[in-house]
This record gives C-alpha cells, sequence and structure tokens, in this order.
C-alpha cells in the first residue's frame, strides 16, 4: 500500500509540472495586457511596470524562473493586490474556502446518502416522489438564485423574529457557515441523491441481494452490509473531485454572503489577469485535487475489496 | 390410498410434439426488448411527450408566434403577463419652452405646487410659487403619510419648475416639494401634489409599433391597446414568450448535445481506462485529472481567441466543443470507478473464457451495466450545460445579444426577482421541465436498459 | 430553513413504524442519520472555533452603535494596497481620505480648505504651503514638510511604478525623473525650514492647489517607508496614519476597522469612535440585505429596489457623482465611424432621453449633453450655464438622409455592420442592447456586440479593434481640463485616435494660458467642436441612489475628493 500511495505521488507531482505548465502558457496566450489600467498609462510608467513584475523578459525565461520559485514554494506577488505575496493570500483564504466546503460536502453527502437511500426504499411511495421534485428543483435553479433567495428569507426571517436568527452574511462562527455551506452543498446533493438512487435501486436486482434474501438473511443485514455498501462507490467517486470543485466553485456564494474565500480571488484573478493569483490558485488547486483523487482511490479499496486499483 | 391400475399404454413412449419447441412469444433482442418495457412505461412515455412538446414549443412556436424577439417595447418595460395595456394617441412631445413655463408660472402665481398640463407619461410638468430658495422635489408611489417618507429625490432646484420625466408610469404620483435653507438643508417647508399619469403615445409612435394602421389618420384622444405580451416583457421590453421560443433553441441544443457528447466521450474514455487497469489506467486518469485542474474560465477565453470567433458574433459550435473538451473527465472517473467494480463478476470472466475480444466485453456486457450511472450523469448535466453556455456569455462566448437563451435570462432575471419575478420564472420553470423530462426519461431508460430485467413482464 | 423541517418529519415517520414491509431498514436509516447527525453536530462545534479563528472578528458590529459612537459600513472591494503614491481606484481613495490628510482637502461646503497647510500661494512659477505645527503621525511624531518631499519624489521614482504619475509632472522635472533621466533628488520641491513647503513649477498651473487633494500627494515618512522594506500599505501595522482615523485591523478579503486617531490635530470635527467594515462583498444585494438587517447604516440602490424602499419609508437620496459615460467612436481611416456624416446620423437617432428615463430609470442620472458635466465650475458660475452646449433634437427622418450621405461618401450599398465594444456588467450590456436595438429600426444598420472582461476590453479599446464603446471618464481634479484634454491627439485616453489640429490648438490654450477667461471660452469651443463634430456621443451623467440609516448625520458624498466620505459623521439618537 506504501509503494502504491508513493507511486501515486510521484505520478501526482508530474501532472501538477502539466497543469502548471499548460496554465502558464494558456494564461499568457490569453489577449489583454495585465498591466493596462482604466486610464491609459505612458510608456514610461508601462516599461516601469512591466520591469517590477518581469514581464519584460522573454517567455521562456519568465516559465523557467516561475518553475523555480514555485519549486522554492514561492507564488510571487499579486499584481491587483500589490504587496501582497499569492502564498499569504492562499494561506489566509483557503481555509476559509475548506471549512465551508467540508460543511458543504458532509451535507451534501449524508443528505445526499439519506435522501437517496429513502427514495429507493420507498419507490413510488409519497416520500419518493416528495424527495425527487426537491431534486430536480436543486439542480434546475442556479446557484446565484438559491444563494440570493436564502439571503433574502433570512433577511425577512430576522426581520419576523425581531432579532438575528442566523446572521446573512459574514464569516466568523459556525452560525455564519450553515446557510451557505447549505447553499453550496445544494446541487451535489441532489446529484447525490439521484446516484444513490439508482445504484441502491440496480443493487436490488443483483444476484447477491437475491441470494442473501432466499437465505433468509434479515433485511436489516441486507442493507447494511451489501446494498449500501456497493451503492455507495459511485458516491464516493464523485466526492472526491465534488470536494475539490466545490472548495473552487464556491465565489457565488461567497460574493453574496460576503465570505473571505479563495474562489472570489481565483475568479476576480482571471477577469483581472493576475497572471500570479491565476498560477498560484491552479497550481494549489490542482495539487489539492490530485490528492484527493489519491485518497479516493484508496478508500476504494477499503470499502470493495473485490477492487484493486494497485495492480 | 387407492392404487391406479397400471396398464402398458402407461409406459409408451410419448410422441414428439412439434409445439413442444415453439417459443410463447417472439425472441426479441436486447434493444426491441428495451423499447418494449420502454414503451409500458406511462411516466417515460409522459416525459417523452413532454420532450417533443418542448422540441415544438421552440421550432414550431416561433412560426406561429412571430413577435420579433429584440423588438424593444419601451413603454411596456417589465410588464407581467395580463397587465392594462391601454393608451391614449396624443400630440407628440415637444420640450418645454421657457416661453411655455413663464406662462404656467404667472398663471395664479399664489397657489402651491400644482400641474402645468395634464400628467400624461411624456412628462409631469410641475411650476410652483417662487420664493427666491432652493427646493427639493420628491416623487413617490406610496402616500408619504403612510410610510413616512418622501419618496425618491428627484433634483435639487434653483428654479420654480420642473419636467419629470423619470419613468413615468400610469397611475398615481405623489409629489413632495421640500424647501432647502440657504445651506442646503431641507425645512420643513413641504408641498404635496397628487398627480394622476395617463398613458399616451403619439401618432407617428402607434404607427411605428404597428397598433395603428398606417393609412389611419389617428384621432386624437382615442384609446388603443399597445401589444400584447401573454408572457410580459423582460427589461427592455422584449416579449418573453418569444424570447423563450428562442432562447430555447439554443438551451436545448446546448443543453442537450454537450452532455450526450461529452459523457460519450467520458464513457468510452473511462471504460477503457477501467477496464485496462495498471499503468495505462493510472496515465489516463493522471490525464483526467490534469484536464480538471485547468482553470475552466481561462481556457474557455483561449478556446474563443484560438476558434476566432468574431466580435458579437454567436460561438455556439466552438462553445460547444470547447465543453467537451474540457468537461469529459467526470463521467470518465464515474464510469471507470463502475468498470473496477463489474470486471471482477463472474460474466466478464466467462465471456473472456469464450474468446470475447476487449471492446465486445466493454460494450455488450459492462456498460450495460453501468447505464444507472451514466443516464443520471447525463440528465444531471443537463442543467449545469445550459447555465454554463449563460455563464459563458460574460465573455463572449456562446450567443450574442440580442439572441437570448433560458440560461442568460435566468441570470438577467435574478436582478429584479422581488419586484416582477416572471422575468426569473419563465425561463427558470422552462429549464425545470426539461430537467423533469429528462430525469423521467433517464429513470424509465435504465429500467428498460437493465439486462436483469430482461425477458420480465413488468 | 427547510431542511431541520425535512430532517424532523423523516425523524417522525420512523417512530411511527409506517405499513411497510421493510421496516428494519428504517431503523437502519434511522440509527445512521442519527450519528450522522451527532457527527455532523460535532463537526460544526470543531469548525465554530476554526471560524472564529479565522474571522475578522467584529461580527457583532451593528449599523449605528450609540453606545459605542460606532458604525458599520461595507465596502465594494477591499483595497489592493495603501500606499498612497500607487493609489489609483476609488476605493482606495476613500480609505484613504479617512485616515491620511495632504496638504489640503474638500471641505464639507465643497470648497478648498486647509489640511496640514494652514495657508497658500500658487504664482505661475511657484507654490508656496505653510503647514501647521500641530499635525502629527500616529506614532506622535509632528507632519513636516519633508514628508512631502519624500512622498512626491518616491511617487514619481520609476521602481514605484505609480500609474497617476502624470499628476505630479507639473512640477519642474517630474517627468525626467519619471523616465529615470534624473535623480529623484532632483525634484523642484523643497523644504526650507520643517514647515513650509515650496513648489517649482514646470509650467504655470493656476488651479494647482486644487490638484493636491488627490491621493497621490499625501504625505509618506521617509524612516517609516524604509524601515517596511518594501511592505508599505500592504497590512495596517506597514503604514502610517495622519488622519482623523487609524486603521486598527485589516483582514484581507474579510473585514477592516478604523479607529479615532488621537494625535489627530482637528479632533473637534471628528465625531465617530470607530468604523468597522464586518463585510467587504461586490454584491449590491447582499449590500442591501445587509441594510435591511440593521448590519450596515448606508448601501446603494438599484432601479430594481427603488419601489421597495419607498414602501419601507426610507429616506432616499441621489448624489450626483461627476462621472460622464459617453459613446466613443474609431475615428481611425479604415473604420465606417470616421465618416462625419455617419457620426451625425447616430447622433440625431440615439435620443439619451429615452435611454436615461425609460431604460436606466435611476434618479439621478441626468442625459448626457455634453462632455462637460454640470457640476464643473466655469469662472464664475457652472462651465455649462456660462458656455451653454447646442442641444441635439433627435430627428431620424434627417439622419436617414445623413447616412444615406455618409453610405455615397464611403462608396457603400447598404449600412455598414459596426461592432459595438461593451464591458461585461449588466449596466453596460442593457445599454448596448438598446442603442444595438435603435440602430437597426431607425437607420437599418446592423451592429454586433462584442462582450469583453476588463482586460480584454481594454486591450481592444488601445489597439482600436471597435467601431462604437462605450466608455466613462471620471475626473481626477477639479479642473475642466480633466475632461477637456481627453480627445487632444496626445492623450493616450483618447482610444478612438480623434486627430484634429483645431481641438489641439484648444486644448493647448485650455493648458497654458493663466487668463480664466480665456481659459473657460476654450473649454466652451472645445464643448462645442466635440458636438459640431460628433466626435463623441455623451450619453449621461451618473447619479448614485442610496440610503442612509435615520441616526447618522452628516454624512458627506463628493465628487472630488474620497467618497463617500463618514470622517465628519455623528450619530443622533432620539430624533427620525
Amino acid at each position: 500500500m506504501l509503494k502504491y500511495v508513493a507511486k501515486r505521488v510521484l505520478l501526482g507531482l508530474v501532472t501538477i509540472w502539466f497543469i502548471a505548465s499548460a496554465t502558464f502558457f494558456g494564461m499568457h496566450a490569453v489577449p489583454g495586457d495585465p498591466l493596462a489600467g482604466d486610464k491609459a498609462t505612458t510608456a514610461q510608467i508601462r516599461a516601469n511596470l512591466a520591469a517590477k513584475y518581469g514581464l519584460d523578459k522573454p517567455l521562456a525565461t519568465q516559465y523557467w524562473i516561475y518553475l523555480g520559485n514555485i519549486a522554492q514554494g514561492d507564488f510571487g506577488i499579486s499584481y491587483t493586490q500589490e504587496n501582497r505575496k499569492v502564498n499569504d493570500i492562499i494561506r489566509e483564504h483557503f481555509p476559509v474556502s475548506a471549512t465551508l466546503g467540508i460543511l458543504a460536502i458532509v451535507f451534501a453527502a449524508l443528505g445526499g446518502i439519506l435522501w437517496g437511500a429513502l427514495t429507493a426504499l420507498y419507490r413510488n411511495r409519497w416520500p419518493d416522489v416528495v424527495i425527487m421534485f426537491l431534486v430536480i428543483l436543486g439542480i434546475s435553479v442556479p446557484s446565484f438564485v438559491v444563494a440570493a433567495i436564502s439571503q433574502w428569507s433570512l433577511v425577512n426571517l430576522n426581520q419576523g423574529v425581531g432579532a438575528t436568527v442566523l446572521p446573512i452574511g459574514g464569516w466568523g462562527s459556525i452560525w455564519h457557515m450553515l446557510v451557505p455551506a447549505l447553499v453550496l452543498g445544494l446541487s451535489t446533493m441532489a446529484y447525490l441523491t439521484r446516484l444513490m438512487r439508482s445504484s441502491l435501486l440496480e443493487v436490488v436486482n443483483t444476484d447477491y441481494v437475491r441470494t442473501a434474501k432466499s437465505k433468509g438473511l434479515p433485511a436489516t443485514r441486507i442493507f447494511s452490509q451489501h446494498q449500501l455498501r456497493n451503492a455507495i462507490l459511485p458516491v464516493i467517486t464523485v466526492l472526491g473531485p465534488a470536494i475539490a470543485g466545490i472548495t473552487t466553485g464556491g465565489f457565488v456564494v461567497e460574493i453574496v454572503f460576503a465570505i473571505p474565500g479563495l474562489g472570489r480571488y481565483f475568479v476576480q484573478a482571471i477577469q483581472q489577469l493576475d497572471y500570479t493569483v491565476i498560477m498560484g490558485t491552479t497550481v494549489f488547486y490542482g495539487a489539492f485535487l490530485v490528492f484527493m483523487v489519491i485518497a479516493v482511490d484508496v478508500i476504494y479499496g477499503f470499502i470493495d475489496p473485490r477492487v484493486r486499483v494497485d495492480q | 390410498m387407492s392404487t391406479t391400475e397400471l396398464t402398458p399404454e402407461d409406459f409408451q413412449p410419448l410422441p414428439t410434439q412439434q409445439t413442444a419447441e415453439q417459443l410463447t412469444r417472439p425472441s426479441l433482442s436486447y434493444w426491441a426488448d428495451a423499447w418494449r418495457r420502454l414503451r409500458g412505461n406511462p411516466r417515460a412515455m409522459a416525459s417523452l411527450g413532454l420532450i417533443l412538446a418542448l422540441m415544438a414549443f421552440v421550432t414550431v412556436g416561433p412560426v406561429v408566434w412571430t413577435v420579433d424577439p429584440s423588438a424593444q417595447d419601451l413603454d411596456q418595460i417589465g410588464i407581467s403577463p395580463g397587465a392594462d395595456r391601454s393608451v391614449t394617441l396624443a400630440q407628440p412631445f415637444t420640450p418645454w419652452t421657457l416661453a411655455q413655463r413663464l406662462a404656467a408660472t404667472t398663471l395664479s402665481p399664489d397657489t402651491d405646487l400644482r400641474l402645468a398640463q395634464p400628467a400624461t407619461t411624456q412628462a409631469v410638468r410641475l411650476v410652483w410659487p417662487d420664493a427666491g430658495t432652493s427646493y427639493r422635489l420628491y416623487r413617490n408611489i406610496f402616500n408619504p403619510q403612510d410610510t413616512g417618507a418622501f419618496g425618491l429625490p428627484l433634483a435639487d432646484l434653483q428654479q420654480p419648475y420642473f419636467e419629470d420625466r423619470l419613468d413615468l408610469q400610469p397611475g398615481t404620483y405623489f409629489y413632495t416639494l421640500v424647501t432647502l435653507d440657504p445651506a442646503g438643508q431641507e425645512t420643513l417647508m413641504t408641498q404635496s401634489l397628487t398627480a394622476n399619469v395617463t398613458r399616451v403615445i403619439s401618432i407617428a409612435e402607434a404607427k411605428a409599433r404597428g397598433i395603428l394602421a398606417p393609412d389611419e389618420p389617428g384621432e386624437i384622444g382615442a384609446a388603443l391597446e399597445l401589444g400584447w405580451h401573454p408572457m410580459g416583457t423582460d427589461y427592455l421590453g422584449r416579449d418573453m414568450l418569444a424570447r423563450l421560443m428562442y432562447g430555447g433553441q439554443v438551451s436545448l441544443f446546448i443543453g442537450l448535445l454537450a452532455p450526450l457528447a461529452f459523457v460519450l466521450l467520458g464513457v468510452i474514455y473511462g471504460s477503457i481506462a477501467g477496464f485496462l487497469g495498471g499503468m495505462t489506467d493510472q496515465a489516463m486518469m493522471r490525464f483526467a485529472d490534469f484536464v480538471v485542474a485547468l482553470p475552466f474560465l481561462l481556457f474557455m477565453i483561449l478556446f474563443k481567441v484560438v476558434f476566432g470567433i468574431g466580435p458579437g458574433e454567436s460561438g455556439i459550435w466552438p462553445m460547444l466543443v470547447a465543453m467537451i473538451i474540457l468537461l469529459w473527465p467526470a463521467p470518465a472517473r464515474l464510469v471507470r470507478g463502475q468498470i473496477l467494480q463489474i470486471r471482477e463478476e463472474g460474466y466478464v470472466s466467462a465471456s473472456k473464457l469464450l474468446g470475447a475480444t476487449t471492446p465486445y466485453v466493454v460494450a455488450r456486457h459492462m456498460l450495460p451495466n453501468t447505464m444507472g450511472v451514466i443516464l443520471v450523469t447525463i440528465t444531471f448535466q443537463v442543467p449545469s450545460a445550459i447555465f454554463t453556455e449563460a455563464f459563458l456569455s460574460f465573455i463572449g462566448m456562446g450567443v450574442a445579444p440580442p439572441t437570448p437563451s433560458w440560461g442568460a435570462m435566468c441570470n438577467e432575471g435574478i436582478k429584479s426577482m422581488l419586484t416582477r419575478p416572471h422575468e426569473l420564472m419563465f425561463p427558470a420553470l422552462m429549464i425545470s421541465i426539461t430537467v423533469l423530462a429528462f430525469n423521467l426519461l433517464g429513470d424509465g431508460l435504465r429500467d428498460a436498459l437493465d439486462a436483469r430485467m430482461r425477458g420480465t413482464e413488468e | 430553513m427547510a431542511y431541520p423541517t425535512i430532517y424532523a418529519t423523516i425523524w417522525a415517520c420512523f417512530f411511527r413504524n409506517l405499513p411497510i414491509s421493510t421496516s428494519s431498514p428504517n431503523k437502519q436509516l434511522a440509527q445512521f442519520f442519527a450519528l450522522a447527525f451527532i457527527a455532523v453536530a460535532a463537526l460544526m462545534f470543531v469548525l465554530h472555533y476554526a471560524g472564529s479563528a479565522l474571522s475578522g472578528g467584529n461580527q457583532n458590529a451593528i449599523a449605528v452603535d450609540p453606545a459605542n459612537n460606532s458604525i458599520a459600513i461595507t465596502l465594494r472591494e477591499e483595497p489592493p494596497q495603501l500606499d498612497s503614491s500607487r493609489a489609483t481606484d476609488a476605493i482606495s481613495g476613500m480609505v484613504l481620505g479617512h485616515v491620511m490628510e495632504g496638504l489640503v482637502r474638500m471641505g464639507l461646503d465643497d470648497r478648498l480648505e486647509g489640511a496640514v497647510a494652514q495657508r497658500w500661494e500658487v504664482t505661475p512659477t511657484h507654490a508656496t504651503f505653510w503647514l501647521r505645527n500641530d499635525a502629527k503621525w500616529s506614532d506622535g511624531k509632528p507632519v513636516t514638510a519633508a514628508d512631502f518631499v519624500f512622498a512626491w519624489q518616491t511617487a514619481l521614482k520609476p521602481e514605484t511604478a505609480s500609474q497617476y504619475a502624470f499628476l505630479l509632472f507639473a512640477i519642474k522635472n517630474a517627468e525626467a525623473i519619471n523616465q529615470g533621466a534624473l535623480d529623484p533628488k532632483k525634484l523642484g520641491v523643497f523644504a526650507p525650514d520643517p514647515y513650509t513647503l515650496v513648489v517649482e513649477l514646470a509650467r504655470p498651473v493656476p488651479f494647482f492647489a486644487k490638484m493636491l487633494v488627490f491621493p497621490s500627494f499625501l504625505p509618506i515618512r521617509e524612516d517609516f517607508y524604509n524601515a517596511t522594506q518594501g511592505r508599505f500599505g500592504a497590512e495596517a501595522d506597514q503604514l502610517l496614519y495622519n488622519g482623523p482615523f487609524v486603521i486598527s485591523r485589516w483582514v484581507h478579503g474579510a473585514s477592516m476597522t478604523f479607529e479615532r486617531n488621537p494625535h489627530y490635530w482637528n479632533q473637534d470635527e471628528i465625531h465617530l469612535d470607530a468604523i468597522h467594515v464586518p463585510y467587504i462583498t461586490s454584491d449590491a444585494t447582499a449590500s442591501l440585505n445587509f441594510f435591511k438587517d440593521a448590519k450596515i447604516a448606508t448601501t446603494g440602490l438599484q432601479a430594481e429596489n427603488l419601489t421597495e424602499a419607498m414602501r419601507l419609508g426610507w429616506q432616499i437620496r441621489q448624489h450626483r457623482d461627476g462621472t460622464v459615460f459617453f459613446m466613443e467612436m474609431n475615428h481611425r481611416p479604415e473604420h465606417p465611424t470616421s465618416n462625419l456624416k455617419l457620426r451625425q446620423a447616430l447622433q440625431l437617432v440615439l435620443d439619451m432621453d429615452e435611454l436615461v428615463y425609460k431604460v436606466t430609470k435611476l434618479p439621478g442620472y441626468e442625459p448626457g449633453v455634453s462632455l462637460f458635466p454640470g457640476w464643473l465650475m466655469g469662472e464664475a458660475a457652472p462651465l455649462r450655464q456660462e458656455y451653454p452646449p447646442t442641444r441635439i433634437t433627435p430627428d431620424p427622418a434627417k439622419g436617414k438622409m445623413l447616412l444615406d450621405q455618409a453610405l455615397q461618401e464611403l462608396g457603400l450599398s447598404e449600412p455598414p455592420t459596426l461592432v459595438l465594444l461593451s464591458g461585461d456588467n449588466p449596466i453596460a450590456s442593457v445599454q448596448a442592447e438598446w442603442v444595438q436595438q435603435t440602430l437597426k429600426t431607425q437607420l437599418g444598420i446592423e451592429v454586433k456586440i462584442d462582450k469583453q472582461i476588463f482586460k480584454q476590453r481594454l486591450a481592444k479599446m488601445t489597439a482600436g479593434d471597435f467601431d462604437l464603446v462605450l466608455a466613462g471618464w471620471g475626473p481626477d481634479y477639479n479642473d475642466p481640463l480633466t475632461f477637456g484634454d481627453l480627445f487632444a491627439s496626445w492623450n493616450k485616453n483618447n482610444r478612438g485616435q480623434y486627430n484634429s489640429a483645431e481641438l489641439d490648438a484648444l486644448v493647448n490654450k485650455a493648458q497654458s494660458n493663466v487668463d480664466p477667461a480665456v481659459r473657460m471660452a476654450a473649454f466652451g469651443d472645445i464643448q462645442q467642436h466635440l458636438i459640431d463634430n460628433a466626435v463623441i456621443l455623451p450619453m449621461y451623467e451618473r447619479g448614485v441612489t442610496y440610503v442612509v440609516d435615520a441616526k447618522l448625520k452628516q454624512l458627506k458624498r463628493r465628487v472630488i475628493g474620497p467618497d463617500p466620505d463618514f470622517s465628519r459623521a455623528y450619530i443622533e439618537t432620539g430624533s427620525d
């Protein structure tokens, strides 16, 4: 197992290097001048700025300098947030996104498993219909609408009660995280519910369940030991990248609820062509994703002994 | 217990029955069987019907409802379905001349704030006695005595007249004129006026909008009706129904084609990776990770440049290609996981022992058993693709204005969600219906394609 | 909200033993659910402490707090950094306006008044400032003329790469220093004694004192700057303050806190003890929600919120923020818009009244009539009062006629397709669509909308890759020249590359002549030239609609200078 993990980590580093390179060249290929401002600058000022950020060197030179810096863990200084190192930006804001993301994933996973199991158990009865209706709503309403509606409802709730039941934005306590995490995890929860239901229904028809039933095993054991375990694999598959995706994709929620997370910086960096932040966040997220995928593959082996990925 | 007498005839061999080998029902292939089961599923058939209705809505709809989706009816901005459309013909708007203003102010100069002429949606002209100070004019659609506030500050004025032309809607306006002290602060001296605004339109405008026949002279004061918008209008006065129809063309195209395409690609990729295993699997999956980790927005911009989409042109096909290139890893990983599981099943080994080639085993045995997961993924990517297209319209990919799309209409509708909910609800409803239809169809397909249910009667 | 209800319902179902054959999996699920609930609760407990460790800490701030004499506001964005020699954006300007003070400032009555400088004198060759002797930095040391000398030298140093260095080019040797040709110490600014500042001007600038409101002219103390080793302005403790407030806490991206500066010389004018910024968000609706929830003291309103604001009885206010928005056209020869008649056709067909009154619908927006906004002062009265621009009345028939003539001149058989470059914000999109539809129905000109995000739009503008573009301009200083020189052929902001010797001559006159009458007349001529030649199409002057908590008084909104300005605000309770 250890050798397997080591091999995976090595491969992961290679992947990260590819990601960094592709993003670097892609970023420089996008039209637009990262140093341009609303008010035009004179040639001299522009040259001064370019020299400061090392943009006056040929592209290949910049690339090697940058790789060298990354290897030492230095992502440089942000173009828009001058004087602020990208390392600091990631260090200060990623934990916020991660905390929010973890809570969102936990809600999504537990909710997805629970509702999915319920719909499969009560197939075609009212819990199934109600939950499926909510699932459809959950994925066909875009996240910014859900975020806006939930914030508006909170405002009305607070005003109706006359005191702050839940804060409508900001960051600092678990109460600030609850609603944004729910909003963030909503579409993943809907997806997982569907997946869970689908794979549970399939498993019901498999031979080993039929065998177990005909053997006379109590329904309890069948459910937990056979059905749940087997049906959960697709959920785990989705969860790995979903964790990475939710921590990056949270920018709508971060803006609406004024949460100082990394997602906001990432999107704004692309709009502002802030090269260092784009590279820093991409490499960081890439590394995070690679790690999550490795973790998922390892967990696979524990849940389903037949699946051996380290052949 | 009585014993039956056994005779030698009892031990005669039975004659060959030709009918023994007769099948009780015709032999069906896998697909025919699946189709039969699908037909028998009422919910799936209903969803098929719904999908056909949607297709008809976006293709045949525009032929029936011929309103131009980009025509801006600026007199009916953001109206809800069923709003009042009546309008009166009047003289065209002319600027308020100095002479007219002087005439109005000199007429009975001692009265309070009053209208210089009847209030219409072209202009509300107010005059008041000149006390030599400056004033601030407020306008409210609620009575200030009820709400306790004056309303919208329209302007700070030095002269004793004002022409209000801001967003004039038929109805009642409550104007309040507050006198300012020399320092510019509000005093307690106020004058109020209630004005009833009537909607008017000039003859030329009526002819241009098509509500008055070109050869009709038109009578001042005649009552007409503005254009009918059965589902209301958006923030620029464009007909919602027409925009939903045209928008559906784009959204359904992208929403259906893109997920089908990239899930298909992902399925092929993932099944190959899962089946082959080992180093190939690792390499393929690491490539998938690489694609996922690339910043989506950045590369979309790059694709836009690479595909050379001109300014203001709709980049539907490039966007489709770009989405396929960037979004296939998720289904690939999912399918690979399933394949890894199924690979160990008995029938796979049996098939291999019988000499089946890899593609055959994958296509014939493994993929049908992953159908459930694949179908769920496709149906769930439909709304995601629609919203991605809406999001990309910000960078100029996707459709160029004024071409609508359901996702873009949702984006725009959210701003006025509280005051004009219909702008958001109708496109969101269309998306929800599409998603519902495909979910039900996906369910039905999964049941129909489930190999284990083959040959059974539902 | 809905989730606890659903959970509770399911929970209730489990204990009511529904008559389903698979009842044991129910209990299974119930047990799973109970375990999950406990696990989530534990996780939430842990995350609570993780969250509060990461937070800004002032989550209990309320909009107006009479007990603590503080208010809470929100910022649209975080200031990128607070080094005044490099600050460019409005948010930085607003923050710096509260924590720093320059030689002069704009008073509550919108007149220039002394701040660190008590009095000053401007001649054609020199500007002399006499500083007060009780202005202090937040560490107690006095503010001296040397601090201004150092700050201005730093702003001009090439290594600083300040984008607003050009504002200092009125000072002798400034331009050469910025190009690296001279040593910064050669700048024409001297401090003969600690409380006198003498500035040598490169050319006569009668309004020089008015320019000093801009953040680039704020003082920086040399020893502190050097001690921060390149991190000056990056954190709250990497700044030295001489204004009414200090930044006591700055959690990037999350919150800021301003507290009263005990060393500030003008304590009598400052009434608030603290200003909290608990939220930083660019979403206008979120900001409005915070206001409704009584968490912040002021917020802007959009057109969609006006009805609700009126219904709730809020005191709505309006403020013209001084910017002018116009449609720039490409005057390069290969573009159809270089043809005068075509431009005049567009001028006659696009009715800005319709745009402002029917499409944008915000009070405070004034349909554009000229490049110069209405608030700019001329000699004694507003410039537009002294030199009224000719009004263009929309005339579609005449516009069509001019279009036909233009097509003949251009040698085209049918109207050309024009590319309209637009930004990605919603207001610009709406206006672009209106322009597109109007030109199509009135003139038969097809307009393609080229939507680009910020940096790409700038790149295209600079490269001249557009026919029409929606642009805006805000004033840098309080003189018509900040607008007047925009379309001189040498101005880099003249993205359409309009080139007219006549206009250039007028701009030169306005720039170099000292006689105010001559200058204002030149501006009047520039205004007329722009209208007659349809160089641009003024669209509107922007106004901000906003609401303020009734207990907060004397919040100052400005056109030039920090906006909004809370420094002289105070809390008044007991009134409605």
